[in-house]
């Protein structure tokens, strides 16, 4: 069990320890020193060794496990929503909703569906292959690398594992050192629940992250940014190693055609604010035509007030942001915005905070348009049409989630028709991600692969094309063998019966 | 961008692969790739090119890899026809909403999976099988509404001759250009950006492949190969094991990525193996495969000193003649094989089969085990407990019990490696899905606003209470279950909660 060096400090200028720890200060560090030195590979190679030896696949271990994680959070929860306001300020019920029902959600769901997923899949065969046994069997991977993120720090690690114990693997997590109370608590209480020998966490920075990654997985699943994304797909070449990135970018927000503004203007508000606009999937930017604003800006305001009180600040219900870095970049994104502040524009430093924001008169070249917000300031763009707004998105990278609001199914479709992100969600924000039926994942620039319910599964295991045949019929093997003849192979044709429709298509037999 | 596309100067400037891509992309943001019509007739076009001009296929073939006409028929043309007409026949479901379960709040909501095309795709094929595993990728490709850029292998020069001639004739050639070229031109092709890449060839490339692509976030698909292990059980039907195994591994001179790679079997029975695998050869391909019309060629000199300085330090049972002025090298079986001769050094890919003696089941997957992923596993048993053993114990792309390469042709078994065999999957839907967006869809209205103020702040435990039990309430309602829970939901949820919340 390996946790963070001590000479390396977080951004919040305290030092992380371990858990676990030996009882002199001294052995822990030389160990620790120990772990790092040798570039995690015994760490690494013990994982793969319990895998080797069969421990995580049996379906009962994984179950298990999954029902040590629920434990977990159960006799947690209070230990948890601490670590969460302490890394993000964030507000209890966000918390609950957000972070731990979402775990619990996942995890009972891949409880009740363990034996399904599991099972063998059987295929539909053609006539040559009547007698055969064709499956798919879903089977690990072997050793996967789950590197968290801090803006939902305890989510966006844990649904990645669920689905990877779910698939039977063994599993190293690298959560943020960006949200350290989280990081803490999960290097406490993973070795406490689960087993030791299939599932650790380590502890670091980019340093270590780097050094971690010189290794070879089975599967990386990131959580995080483009840039950094980058060098994990140049280390994951290296070793032919599958990966999963989630990413994020601008998720832009159309706003068209009739529609009850009130009620959008609360859900807009709602998704864009929740955890202080730090969501992957928060609506990035308003499109919509001036007299939409017009109406949009005093519904926004009015939800705002009612969410938050017209002091927001002293609201119990509004969150901060993470770090000081984070919270300097936003002001300074703010400050060299040419916009207009219309709601909020308040700021604190020492508090990292900053009131829900929104501008109007924004530029397409504006500061607020040149990267991702990943924070509570909402810029309205204007558009004329919805063709405009279309052309506004498509000129841009394929964004996480798209959101459309309208009454006009119409739009909606037109809309959906003509562009494509990640995932796409009308008349609501983010909600979307909280359904385990749907794949939770990005394309293009925001992204590849997906996960949540059988997704996650799906990513974290191979497909395995099983076909056991028989002995007879060999009689009918004859027709493929050589000397090929234009009679045989017209059997044949005949035989595997490529040209009806319906029947499945087949040759080479 | 400016309408017209880029100018005539800065074209001249671009390079000739820049050209192809930037065309294609042109063509795919037109939108005329969406409507399923358009995709089935270029599918259609692609099938009457392999009907009409199969003649000129053929001839390429036999040029390249001395296929024969049927052979060439058989595994690859009838191959890709097979896949073109399922595709034809199944397109309209698989591009269709996948409706996913819903919970008890989204009961009024529409939540489906779309599949979309991702946009310009680049498929680099291989010289092994040209039309298989280019143009099948092509047909999945099409099929999702893609564009495509193909580059046919180098490798097999008149095959990409003849795809660079033929397919623009006959498919929509803005759209599906086709870019031929040696290292330098894929390198040129590989800095440009794509949705995806689909690489068929060796490991060594693919991690090439998958560092070009990770300056793009690139998602790719590689179907790679490696040492695809063929275990024999003692109790076996030797003469039809050994029948099926020499058709798998002799079949276009052992070029193929799926072959049987080596033999491991008891000690006890290696000498009868080699028997039968010498009778099945003379079988298919005379005592002279030399002259033997059905019998390939490897595929140029390069291929051919790599293949003939594996034999070197180990036995042979039969076989080894050679004739390097015709890349001719006979079927060759090794016997008494070390783990560390040469030719277990790397995948063999040519008409030598050694055989490992190996006393145990046991030895026999610690021996498989050592080893990386290979593409496939084979496993020749009477004994469904064995099999099931082995199947346990390994990981490969895919397993095959009793015969070789035949689960290719299966168009509902995905086809793909794990690890260092591949990683993706295709043939038939699975080609589909692979080269898709599969796009998240959760379609709401603005009405039951009263709902949504469960998760508004002001925070309350007593809203608190409610979400919980609606979140984590999962059920997937049926068409009955909806017709009696839906006016009720509405009753309660509308009116009821929206007077508890005020």
């Amino acid at each position: 069990m390996v946790t963070s060096p001590g000479s390396k400090q977080p951004e919040t200028g305290r030092a992380v320890k371990g858990a676990g720890a030996p009882s002199t200060d001294h052995c822990w560090l030389y160990w620790t020193w120990c772990v790092k030195m040798d570039g995690y590979k015994t760490v690494i190679d013990s994982l793969r060794a319990s895998f080797r030896s069969g421990f995580s696949l049996p379906e009962q271990f994984r179950l298990d496990q999954l029902e040590a994680l629920v434990t977990l959070i159960r006799e947690n929860e209070k230990q948890i929503l601490e670590a969460l306001y302490k890394d993000l300020g964030k507000p209890k019920f966000e918390a609950i909703l957000s972070e731990i029902d979402m775990v619990m959600n996942e995890l009972s769901f891949a409880i009740h569906n363990l034996k399904t997923w599991m099972a063998p899949e059987y295929v539909t065969k053609n006539l040559a292959t009547k007698l055969d046994h064709c499956f798919v069997h879903r089977e690990p991977l072997g050793v996967v690398l789950i590197i968290g993120t801090w803006n939902y720090p305890f989510q966006l690690i844990l649904l990645p594992l669920v689905a990877a114990i779910a698939a039977g693997n063994c599993a190293i997590l690298k959560p943020s050192e960006i949200s350290p109370a989280t990081e803490k608590l999960l290097v406490d209480l993973i070795p406490k629940y689960l087993s030791q020998k299939c599932y650790a966490v380590i502890c670091g920075g980019a340093e270590e992250t780097k050094k971690l990654l010189e290794n070879k997985f089975d599967h990386i699943f990131y959580t995080g940014s483009q840039k950094v994304a980058r060098s994990i797909l140049q280390a994951a070449a290296v070793h032919l190693t599958p990966v999963t990135l989630e990413l994020g970018g601008k998720c832009p927000c159309l706003i068209y055609g009739n529609l009850d503004i009130k009620a959008a203007a609360k859900r807009l508000a709602w998704a864009k604010f929740f955890n202080a606009g730090q969501s992957c999937v928060a609506p990035d930017y308003v499109l919509c035509n001036r007299e939409m604003r017009e109406a949009l800006v005093p519904a926004l305001r009015q939800a705002l007030e009612d969410f938050y009180s017209p002091r927001p600040r002293e609201c119990a219900d509004i969150g901060r942001i993470v770090s000081e870095r984070h919270w300097t970049r936003l002001a300074d994104l703010l400050q060299r915005s040419t916009g207009t502040v219309v709601i909020g524009g308040e700021t604190d430093k020492e508090e990292k905070y900053i009131a829900p924001t929104v501008l109007v008169d924004v530029p397409e070249t504006d500061a607020l348009m040149e990267e991702e917000i990943f924070g509570p300031i909402l810029p309205i763009i204007c558009i004329d049409t919805l063709a405009d707004g279309v052309n506004f998105i498509n000129a841009r990278e394929k964004p996480l989630a798209l959101y459309v609001f309208s009454d006009e199914s119409k739009v909606v479709t037109t809309v959906l028709e003509q562009t494509s992100s990640g995932g796409f969600c009308s008349n609501d924000g983010i909600v979307h991600m909280s359904l385990p039926g749907l794949p939770f994942g990005g394309v293009g620039n925001s992204g590849m692969g997906s996960y949540h319910g059988r997704w996650g599964f799906e990513t974290f295991s191979h497909r395995r094309a099983c076909m056991l045949r028989g002995w007879g019929l060999e009689r009918i093997n004859v027709l493929r063998y050589p000397p090929y003849t234009e009679g045989n192979l017209g059997w044949l044709r005949w035989a595997t019966g490529s040209k009806r429709k319906g029947w499945g298509s087949c040759s080479l037999m | 961008m400016a309408a017209g596309g880029p100018s005539r100067a800065l074209l001249t400037r671009m390079s000739r692969q820049q050209v192809a891509v930037e065309r294609a992309r042109r063509a795919f943001l037109t939108g005329r790739t969406r409507p399923l019509d358009y995709r089935i007739r270029q599918l259609k076009s692609l099938q009457r090119c392999l009907e009409e001009r199969q003649a000129d296929i053929v001839t390429a073939l036999k040029k390249d890899l001395h296929k024969s006409e049927q052979g060439t028929a058989l595994f690859e043309i009838y191959g890709v026809q097979g896949e073109i007409l399922l595709v034809i026949n199944k397109l309209s479901d698989w591009a269709a909403p996948r409706p996913v379960e819903k919970n008890l709040l989204g009961i009024s909501d529409q939540v489906y999976i779309q599949p979309e095309p991702l946009g310009v795709v680049l498929i680099i094929g291989a010289w092994n099988y040209p039309w298989a595993v280019t143009i099948q990728p092509l047909v999945g490709a099409i099929a999702a509404g893609n564009a495509a850029v193909v580059k046919p292998s180098e490798v097999g020069v008149h095959t990409a001759k003849v795809m660079e001639d033929l397919l623009p004739l006959y498919l929509d050639k803005e759209m599906y250009p086709v870019v031929t070229g040696g290292v330098p031109e894929t390198q040129e092709l590989l800095k440009q950006r794509f949705d995806h890449i689909f690489y068929t060839g060796n490991s060594t490339v693919g991690k090439v492949v998958m560092e070009a692509a990770s300056c793009h976030l690139t998602p790719v698909t590689l179907e790679l190969g490696g040492k695809s292990p063929c275990y024999i059980d003692s109790s076996c039907d030797l003469t039809i094991t050994c029948r099926r195994i020499a058709w798998g591994k002799f079949s276009n001179c052992g070029q193929t990525c799926i072959a049987p790679d080596y033999i491991l079997c008891d000690p006890a029975i290696q000498d009868r193996v080699v028997e039968e695998l010498r009778k099945a050869v003379k079988e298919f391909y005379t005592d002279d495969p030399r002259s033997c019309v059905d019998y390939g060629r490897i595929i140029n000199q390069r291929h051919f000193k790599r293949i003939m300085a594996m034999m070197e330090d180990s036995t042979l049972a039969f076989g080894g003649e050679n004739d390097e002025s015709q890349c001719y090298i006979a079927p060759t079986v090794l016997k008494d094989v070390k783990p560390g001769a040469k030719v277990m050094q790397e995948e063999i890919f040519g008409p030598l089969l050694p055989i490992i003696p190996v006393s145990s089941v046991d030895e026999a997957l610690r021996f498989i085990n050592e080893r990386e992923k290979p593409l496939v596993l084979y496993i020749f048993s009477p004994d469904p407990k064995l099999i099931k053993r082995m199947v346990a114990e390994t990981s490969s792309g895919g397993v095959l019990a009793n015969d070789c390469l035949v689960h290719f042709s299966v168009s509902t078994l995905p086809f793909g490696g794990v690890g260092n065999s591949g990683m993706g999957a295709y043939h038939g839907k699975y080609s589909f899905d692979q080269l898709s967006h599969m796009r998240g869809c959760l379609i709401k209205s603005l009405s039951m606003e009263g709902v949504n103020k469960m998760r508004y702040p002001p925070h309350t435990a007593k809203k608190m209470d409610w979400v919980r039990y609606f979140l984590l309430s999962q059920m997937t309602v049926s068409l009955l279950g909806k017709l009696v829970l839906l006016p009720l939901l509405f009753l309660i949820v509308a009116v009821g909660l929206q007077r508890f919340f005020q």
